[in-house]
């Protein structure tokens, strides 16, 4: 048994979210809007050894598969992130996360000044760049903390 | 350029600048034969911050293509102090007339606007966003002036704030133009603007003292720097006397320089220079009508 899965045990149905950078595990659960009134049985490892990081960390959600836009905004602050999709015990779907074009209503804009953050019927949309986002609406561009300007729904 | 909304000047083409600039010297060497050419059209004004001289410009442009314009009126007197929000103002008001111009202090609040209506609708100024016409009539001013094509402009003052310099700097990578900054290392281009002009190839330099540029410069473009920008009064003056010329500073200068200025200037251009040939403000102003009047005509599809 290897040193990996002494530190996570298997889980009948819901989401592995693995090779997540090092730090990033939190940023992850609140992309997925977990806080500890959500209910769900979550497993969080954090700063576990991996071949192809050096450290990683590990969320394991039970009981739900994420969404394509869960999965885009996670690419952003965790690029070498794998998502394993478990079903009975197995991992039915495995795949890396991909870097979208763009994230539409995940994200809030930083700046103030934008009509995104004005109480307007209108969602958040940022493109996606190679070292950060852009606001499509104030041109904005983030690239560090990109994690701190998450939506919690 | 596509015959709907103007948003930003990075939606403009050079293609599409050429058709606005040549129809707008077609207007302004003949002025009677737009006229008539918008009859029983109107132009919708919605301007949610004080505006005089773009108000008035659009205003001009529209009754002299025979049109007309309905306007908003100030926010204070509108049912925005009800609460009512922009995407709602705007497509109420599409409603009453064939084309919307809409300033407003949130910046992308045009683009967000033009997602909500069917009409034309134009940017005349986002918050420190864009205002793709003042670029259009300053382009069309420069070309007049000093041409496009191998041009050196000195753009000097706020950068970080003014969206005029913003959209230039935008619409400018088109041309190949080498562009300078000078500012104050407080209000030097935003990091968003510098990404873009990087990603257009552009050929920037940024300065402090423009001592340094000056002899090169085929245009100075000048803006004011507010003194809002600024914590204290004290320091505001020291920097902002460091931005501002008159007819010595531009002894230095190429004879055929040309100055620019947006307007309204407070004293950054002294008014010695007003009675130089450099001095082509009030001429970039007075040109809002042609180009406006130009713009207006392409996007409402008036017949030739």
């Amino acid at each position: 048994m290897s040193d990996h899965e002494l530190r996570v045990s298997k889980i009948r149905d819901g989401t592995v979210i693995d090779h997540i950078a090092a730090g990033q595990a939190l940023n992850v659960l609140a992309i997925l809007g977990i806080d500890a009134d959500s209910g769900e049985t979550v497993s969080v490892g954090m700063r576990v050894p991996s071949d192809r990081l050096g450290t990683k960390d590990i969320v394991k959600v039970e009981g739900r598969e994420l969404s394509q836009d869960e999965v885009d905004v996670i690419s952003l602050i965790a690029p070498a992130a794998t998502i394993n999709i478990v079903r009975e015990f197995d991992v039915a779907e495995k795949h890396r996360v991909e870097r979208p074009a763009e994230v539409a209503g995940v994200l809030s804009c930083p700046n103030r000044r934008c009509i995104t953050t004005e109480d307007e019927p209108v969602e958040s949309r940022f493109d996606v760049l190679d070292d950060g986002i852009r606001c499509q609406y104030c041109g904005t561009i983030v690239r560090e903390g990109i994690a701190d300007h998450i939506d919690v729904r | 350029m596509r015959h709907d909304h103007v948003i930003s000047a990075k939606d403009l083409s050079r293609e599409g600048i050429e058709e606005v600039l040549d129809r707008a010297a077609e207007v302004a060497a003949d002025p009677a034969a737009a006229r008539g050419r918008q009859a029983g059209t109107l132009l919708g004004l919605c301007f949610f911050e004080p505006s005089t001289r773009t108000k008035m410009s659009f205003t001009a442009a529209m009754k002299r293509l025979g049109g007309d314009v309905v306007d908003m009126g100030s926010v204070e007197s509108s049912s925005v102090t009800k609460g009512e929000s922009l995407a709602d103002t705007v497509r109420v008001v599409e409603g009453y007339a064939d084309a919307l111009v809409l300033r407003h202090p949130s910046e992308g609040s045009a683009k967000m606007a033009s997602e909500y209506v069917d009409v034309p609708l134009i940017n005349a100024g986002d918050g420190a966003g864009q205002h793709p016409t003042q670029t259009l009539l300053d382009l069309y001013t420069i070309r007049k002036s000093a041409g496009l094509d191998d041009l050196t402009i000195g753009v000097m003052g706020d950068l970080k704030y003014g969206r005029t310099v913003h959209s230039l700097a935008h619409a400018l990578t088109n041309f190949d133009a080498r562009q300078h900054f000078v500012s104050p290392e407080s209000l030097q281009l935003p990091r968003s603007v510098r990404y873009d002009l990087h990603e257009a190839g552009a050929s920037i330099r940024e300065h402090t003292d423009l001592t340094e540029v000056l002899p090169e410069l085929d245009v100075l473009y000048v803006t004011r720097i507010q003194r809002e920008r600024f914590a204290d009064e004290t320091e505001y003056r020291a920097v902002a006397g460091e931005y501002q010329i008159d007819a010595d500073t531009l002894a230095a200068a190429r004879d055929d320089l040309t100055v620019m200025h947006p307007l309204p200037r407070v004293d950054e251009i002294a008014h010695d220079v007003d009675e130089t040939d450099h001095a082509t403000y009030f001429q970039q102003a007075h040109n809002g009508v042609p180009m406006r009047m130009a713009l207006l005509d392409l996007l409402l599809g008036g017949d030739r």
